[in-house]
């Protein structure tokens, strides 16, 4: 097995950590936000707490929750210690900083992570932390006759607070600078790399950084102006 | 003289290896006709002349091809203009009046020698790692015994056209040596002769350049934006697919 550990500690071995972890996260984003858009149907909660309870419970997404924390570990601190080794072969800075054309996302990933880390954080003390081991603290909801946790009461009391709300869209704008240079630094990280597709990967990148936070945004902004 | 221009120049001045550098500025009459190292030259004749020690830079071909002459001009490795070096930069693109600041490449694994002058043997001993194609002695070979797709002919002769002049890792801000190194795998790599020492080029070659202590690839794109040969980070893609592969499917 040594040939796979000194693959994954290679510099072209620990960017495929950082890439393949990357998109675990973009695909988790994605199926997350499609949950979360039934906070918009109007029905008091009703769909939204029977899907929170499906998740909470089922055992199938229980592991593939435990995975998503522990890629979001993993990519942490990679990306962390990624961030010293740069900084160090790099020594010492220019007098004059240079100017070209790179994107200013690229060049400040670790602070933007560390940044979504703090959001995802704040996000998992509010809902996680609160639905785990809060449980009691909670509302519930009744629907033919099964009391289950009444999630939707929790996301409207937190999202309704102007200073959270703030919060929130100010992660999701972090989030989105960091995808606007991940998602196709991810393919490039992989090497996959290609005439025809690199253009398409990289506008379907673009396309994702806006749209994904957008969608996230979205929620928080309805429930703080209708409830 | 007509064409003549006045300029301020802030030049990195470091005695040493461990000796502090700092910026030290020079008044210095250039021509618009001079390249930028002919500026140097007049200006490190007026330093001989006043008896102080001239500015020591490296230069070899001048012009454009072996890759010597290392220096960032205003937070530029070589300079302004795009797919040039150096010493091929000519003093028309400034302007009278103006001040340039000239700094040595930096990157821990390019340590400064002296004044802009840094000592880039770590690209020798990634090329040492697996940089070539054996090839056996007597009689030479008929250039065009091997069929070679010209498409593919074309790409490796574009990563051959890398100087080996370690721009990329001055532009880098993690000081990473993927774009050099990239080239010289993609560039014999690509062709028939070189696929035969393929994987252990690729795993030589990337296993020297990470025990060197260059950084690690962003995807930030300086590096492709500063070479003077303007290598394509296409290359960077292609070598990491290769170094995949090597490392997880040969045996
Ligand atoms: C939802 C959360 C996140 C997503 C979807 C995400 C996604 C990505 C992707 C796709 C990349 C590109 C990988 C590559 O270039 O090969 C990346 C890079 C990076 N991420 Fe994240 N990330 C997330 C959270 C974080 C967190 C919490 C940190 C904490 C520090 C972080 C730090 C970094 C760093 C430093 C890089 C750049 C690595 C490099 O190119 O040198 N990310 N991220
Ligand atoms: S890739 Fe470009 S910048 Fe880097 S060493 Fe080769 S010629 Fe110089
Ligand atoms: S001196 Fe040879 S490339 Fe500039």
């Amino acid at each position: 097995m040594g040939w796979l550990l000194n693959f994954f500690t290679s510099s072209i071995g620990r960017k495929i950590i950082m890439s393949l972890t990357g998109i675990f996260l973009i695909l988790f984003l994605t199926v997350h936000l499609i949950g979360n858009l039934q906070l918009l149907i109007d029905d008091e909660g009703k769909a939204f707490n029977i899907y929170s309870d499906f998740m909470g419970n089922n055992t199938l997404i229980q592991i593939i929750s435990k995975g998503n924390f522990f890629f979001i570990i993993l990519h942490t601190i990679q990306g962390i210690l990624l961030y010293f080794k740069n900084k160090s072969a790099k020594g010492s800075k220019y007098a004059v900083s240079p100017k070209n054309k790179t994107t200013w996302a690229s060049k400040n990933m670790a602070l933007l992570g560390t940044l979504v880390l703090a959001f995802i954080l704040m996000h998992l003390g509010h809902f996680f932390y609160q639905f785990k081991f809060n449980a009691a603290a909670q509302a519930m909801a009744s629907y033919d006759g099964v009391q289950i946790i009444d999630s939707y009461a929790r996301v409207v009391e937190v999202l309704t607070d102007p200073i959270w709300l703030a919060c929130y869209l100010l992660g999701l704008a972090v989030l989105a600078f960091h995808l606007s240079h991940g998602f196709g630094s991810a393919f490039q990280s992989l090497g996959l790399n290609h005439k025809k597709y690199t253009p398409i990967i990289n506008f379907v990148g673009k396309a994702y950084s806006i749209l994904i936070p957008l969608g996230f945004a979205i929620i928080p902004l309805y429930l703080f102006f209708t409830k | 003289m007509s064409g003549d221009i006045n300029l301020t120049l802030k030049v990195w001045r470091q005695a040493g290896p461990k000796a502090k550098g700092k910026l030290e500025s020079y008044k210095v009459v250039a021509n618009e006709h001079m390249s930028f190292l002919e500026m140097l030259d007049v200006l490190n004749e007026q330093l001989i002349s006043e008896k102080q020690e001239p500015i020591t830079f490296e230069h070899d071909c001048r012009e454009g091809i072996c890759g010597s002459c290392s220096m960032v001009i205003n937070g530029q490795p070589h300079g302004p203009q795009t797919g040039t070096t150096a010493c091929q930069l000519h003093m028309r693109h400034y302007k009278d009046g103006e001040t340039i600041v000239v700094e040595p490449f930096r990157a821990t694994a390019f340590p400064v020698l002296k004044d802009l002058s840094v000592d880039r043997s770590a690209f020798d001993r990634v090329i040492q790692a697996g940089g070539y194609v054996s090839v056996n002695t007597g009689q030479a070979v008929d250039g065009n015994s091997i069929p070679i797709e010209k498409d593919l002919s074309l790409k490796a002769f574009d990563s051959a056209t890398c100087i080996g002049c370690g721009a990329c890792v001055a532009a880098c801000p993690n000081g990473s040596a993927m774009l050099f190194t990239s080239a010289k795998v993609s560039h014999l790599g690509l062709l028939p002769q070189g696929k035969v020492e393929g994987v252990s080029r690729v795993k030589g070659m990337v296993a020297q350049m990470d025990k060197e202590g260059f950084g690690m690839c962003s995807n930030i794109g300086a590096c492709e934006a500063e070479c003077p040969k303007e290598i394509s980070i296409d290359n960077i893609a292609r070598m990491n697919r290769e170094y995949t592969g090597a490392m997880l499917g040969s045996e």
